[in-house]
């Protein structure tokens, strides 16, 4: 007896646990596919107006739809074979009109009310422009000078299945935009070209970024960590490829970080206004050739007969410094030479100059050298 | 003398349909032209249906596996296009054509004449439209909302072919509506005063002033894109000091009716089924009249809740809010007075009243998610993910789709004289019903979750349910075919079906003969 009784205890114990396990991993799997409840008191805010409204809609659906299923269920030609004659009745009528808005009124209130806090355009502790191009973003901290592109990095080779997809699939970028926790970040968001739309769903921030106008979102942001986010309007071909990421770090860190970025971008801004000598550029150059470039082009400039051009010799690296830059910048369409555009301008100077000084290039051609500020004129021309 | 007039009465009495081609080409008969548009929207809405599929099977997983992102962007904009001008429309007006006349007792359309030109020029517009897949720079790209400047500096070059089919489909709607409206004020039998028409007439009245008050703002919208694309204007270009949103403003302006002009015929049709398969009266005709009214009216004033993210002023987001939530109240009420038809009815589930009870429930769930994205705050995190895609489909599939299938099934012994398949029928439907709920319910999830719309590829977060939503999207797909293959039996031949139809029908159309003879009405019948 105390056999079977232990073992209908053992039973239950068991049960529960697996029970609650797998309660968990429901609510674990649920919260995954509901909105997020994000990383600020507004976002929170969002969350909680959504689930009200949910909920709402829940319990009229749970009594109209009851209604309408009992009618369905017990008012069969069958059960009923003779139906009622009534069709009209002016007090159910008023009722179902009257309390429905009744219920809207008590919606409409504290969304109202989340609305007015949304809204505030006051400048912040840091501020951010932050502008759509097709298809990557560019943000400028305005107190700082500082300023950078955030490309997708996922490689084509996972998009087109040819290799497994990592962790953090079309949700990886080169450079994350950094915001201090706690600070109130202001963004003002505008675009290039086409209209796009920054959304951060843990910030509850959705706003288009519309060419010619500058929308404002604000957020201040309590716990450190990663958020990811998405352009959500379509523009373009590689809509769905240019994702959002946020960094937020404690005060410190981020005044490590703004600082790191802008001595880089004071070094960047010497490098280039400095009066540059063929013989330092070449040096430079050199070693950019090396990892960029020797792979098609060969070490001694010749390339591979009818596969990859050579440059030694080559009428563009001789007498086109014009074109070498444009070819350079944009690459060639249908051949196996890409844009190195990411490239600084110092380190683009760089490497064209060394082909146009190296293997005999400057005696035969004009040998003229190109500088950093050629490049920074050729982008400036391009926008 | 009498042997002259007996020859011209024979002459009359033998009118009939011309024979061949000729007769498709050059009737001005209203069941004629009504059968047109029916078969026209089928056609478009298998074509639109196979985009849906190629769209679906792409997002089947993650990765880039069938088509190119440039390619998938042609196919989400013609899906939406045809589905909307080429497929819920015309198979409206269809049903109107069919339906208006003998539902007022009246011979035929007022201007029969425009009603084939109308309708011809259809397959024309349609005909551009689907060329441009195979011009130089594809097909249109750019959504069928057709954002500027996306859809002027940016787009292809087809896309002047696209604003001239659009012109195209705006003067066939307009034409169709006035066509309507004059046939509905001027034709109606005597007796038949304005607050005893029939729910589907009256609901096409409202439909066709919809169309005439916005089809003009939509050639207006695509005409400023000509000039800017073609002419040096700068309507929506800033550099130019034009306006990206002003865009948006105009288009939603044209659009938001134009959701209502997609919803207004359901209702008169689905009134009618559930009057029918419940043989009891109309709960609150006139509250039904008065609420399809209301929410016209109210269309006109909530289109910027499309547009809650462009960033306009914090009254104007307030102003949106609340006039889009009181929308809510007319829909409430019908929903509520076709549930109070039901209730104390003696019902049958024939196939048109299956579709009709779906249609309640399911254009319901999408009138829930359309009351959560009026709610602005909330709207910032749904706006342009897979929840509204989810949304809008729950209203246009469910919704809009449902219904004229029901009235397909409701109507198609009247127009061809044969019951259908009613086992066929019934698998159709619940095919059509699991499809349709396995396709789009999972979609809200992904888009809570953070999926946004009109992306080719996704985070892999997303993975489970995509494939979910694939697979049904291709067990609706092809149940439509089976749809397809009903009708045509049902049009080859079937049990007969007497004039009357079904046991609890009202309305002039049942008292004549089934097949309805080619000519009805053509003395106008007595309405007490």
């Amino acid at each position: 007896m105390t056999n079977v009784r232990s073992l209908i205890c053992s039973f239950k114990t068991q049960f529960t646990v697996i029970f609650f396990a797998l309660s968990n991993k429901a609510i674990a799997e649920w919260d995954e596919l509901n909105m997020t409840q994000g990383a600020t008191a507004i976002s929170r805010e969002v969350y909680d107006l959504h689930m009200l409204i949910f909920w709402i809609c829940v319990a009229i659906g749970v009594l109209v739809f009851g209604v309408m299923f009992y009618s369905m269920y017990a008012f069969t030609k069958k059960k009923n074979p003779v139906a009622a004659t009534f069709h009209e009745n002016t007090k159910v009528e008023l009722a179902w009109t009257i309390i429905p808005f009744l219920i809207l009124i008590a919606m409409a209130v504290p969304a109202s009310k989340t609305l007015q806090s949304i809204y505030n355009d006051e400048a912040g502790d840091v501020n951010i422009q932050v502008v759509g191009y097709q298809w990557k973003w560019q943000y400028r901290y305005l107190e700082d000078d500082v300023s950078f592109f955030s490309n997708l990095t996922t490689d084509l080779d996972e998009i087109y299945n040819k290799v497994p997809k990592g962790e953090n699939y079309l949700q990886e970028v080169d450079e994350m935009v950094v915001i201090p926790a706690g600070k109130k970040v202001r963004f003002l968001i505008t675009a290039n070209d086409v209209i796009h739309s920054w959304w951060m769903p843990a910030f509850a921030i959705k706003q288009d970024a519309i060419p010619g106008f500058i929308n404002t979102a604000w957020t201040i942001v309590d716990e450190p960590g990663l958020y990811r986010g998405k352009c959500t309007e379509l523009c373009g071909k590689n809509h769905g490829f240019m994702p959002i990421v946020v960094k937020v770090v404690e005060q410190d860190e981020y005044d490590l970080w703004i600082n790191d970025k802008k001595a880089a971008a004071i070094a960047m801004a010497e490098l280039t206004e400095k009066d540059w000598s063929a013989a330092e550029l070449v040096e430079r150059g050199e070693s950019l050739y090396v990892t960029n470039c020797v792979a098609c082009h060969q070490v001694n400039g010749q390339g591979i007969a009818g596969i990859f051009p050579g440059l030694a010799g080559s009428d563009v690296v001789l007498n086109d410094k014009a074109g070498q830059i444009e070819i350079l910048m944009e690459g060639i369409q249908g051949a196996a030479m890409n844009s190195f555009s990411y490239l600084s301008e110092v380190e683009m100077a760089a490497v064209i100059t060394y082909t146009r000084q190296s293997w005999g290039n400057a005696e035969k051609g004009d040998g003229e050298i190109v500088v950093p500020k050629d490049i920074v004129e050729y982008k400036q021309n391009k926008i | 003398m009498s042997a002259v007039i007996e020859n011209h009465h024979d002459d009359h009495g033998h009118h009939g349909p011309a024979k061949g081609l000729k007769r498709w080409f050059y009737t001005t008969n209203h069941k004629d032209i009504g059968t047109l548009y029916l078969w026209f929207s089928f056609a478009m809405f298998l074509i639109g249906g196979a985009m849906a599929m190629i769209i679906r099977a792409e997002l089947f997983q993650p990765g880039m596996q069938i088509v190119e992102p440039e390619f998938y962007n042609q196919m989400i904009t013609l899906h939406g296009l045809i589905m909307i001008f080429g497929g819920v429309m015309p198979a409206f007006v269809g049903l109107a054509n069919w339906l208006v006349p003998m539902m007022i007792g009246a011979p035929d359309m007022a201007l029969p004449r425009m009603n084939n030109l109308s309708f011809w020029i259809l397959p024309f517009a349609f005909f551009v439209l689907l060329s441009s897949l195979f011009m130089e720079g594809g097909a249109p790209n750019f959504g069928w909302t057709f954002y500027a400047p996306l859809s002027t500096t940016y787009a292809p070059p087809s896309t002047t072919f696209f604003i001239f089919s659009v012109h195209i489909m705006g003067a066939s709607s307009i034409m169709g509506s006035i066509n309507v409206i004059v046939t509905i004020m001027n034709m109606r039998a005597p007796g038949m005063g304005l607050m005893k028409m029939p729910l589907f007439v009256w609901s096409w009245l409202i439909t066709a002033y919809l169309l005439i008050a916005v089809m003009p703002v939509l050639a207006g919208a695509v005409t400023m894109m000509l000039m800017d694309i073609h002419f040096g204007t700068s309507f929506f270009d800033a550099a130019g000091g034009g306006d990206p949103v002003l865009f948006q403003h105009i288009f939603w302006f044209f659009g938001h009716p134009e959701v209502y002009i997609m919803i207004l015929p359901a209702f008169g049709i689905v009134s009618h089924i559930i009057e029918t398969f419940s043989r009891k009266q109309l709960f609150g005709y006139s509250s039904m009249v008065w609420a399809m009214l209301s929410i016209a009216i109210l269309s006109f004033v909530v289109w910027a809740h499309h547009m809650f993210t462009v960033g306009m002023p914090l009254a104007a987001e307030l102003f949106f809010m609340w006039s889009t939530m009181l929308i809510a109240v007319p829909t409430g009420v019908k929903v509520f007075n076709w549930i109070a038809t039901m209730f104390k009815g003696s019902i049958t589930f024939e196939t048109p009243m299956l579709f009709a009870c779906a249609f309640v429930v399911l254009f319901t769930l999408g009138g829930f998610s359309g009351l959560m994205l009026a709610i602005t705050p909330a709207d910032f995190q749904y706006h342009d993910t897979y929840f509204v895609v989810a949304h809008f489909h729950y209203v246009l599939v469910p919704g809009a789709i449902f219904s004229i299938m029901a009235a397909v099934y409701y109507w198609i012994p009247k127009w061809t004289g044969n019951m259908y398949d009613e086992r066929l029928g019934r698998l159709h439907f619940w095919l059509s019903f699991i499809g349709v709920n396995v396709t789009f319910f999972p979609q809200h999830f992904i888009g809570l979750a953070g999926m946004p719309r009109r992306i080719p590829d996704y985070a892999l977060q997303f993975a489970d349910w995509n494939m979910v939503s694939t697979a049904g999207a291709f067990l609706f797909g092809f149940s439509q075919v089976f749809f397809l293959f009903i009708v045509i039996k049902t049009v080859m031949g079937g049990k007969k079906a007497t004039g009357e139809v079904w046991e609890g029908a009202r309305g002039l159309e049942w008292t004549v003969d089934s097949p309805a003879p080619y000519h009805t009405f053509g003395t106008p019948p007595k309405v007490s």
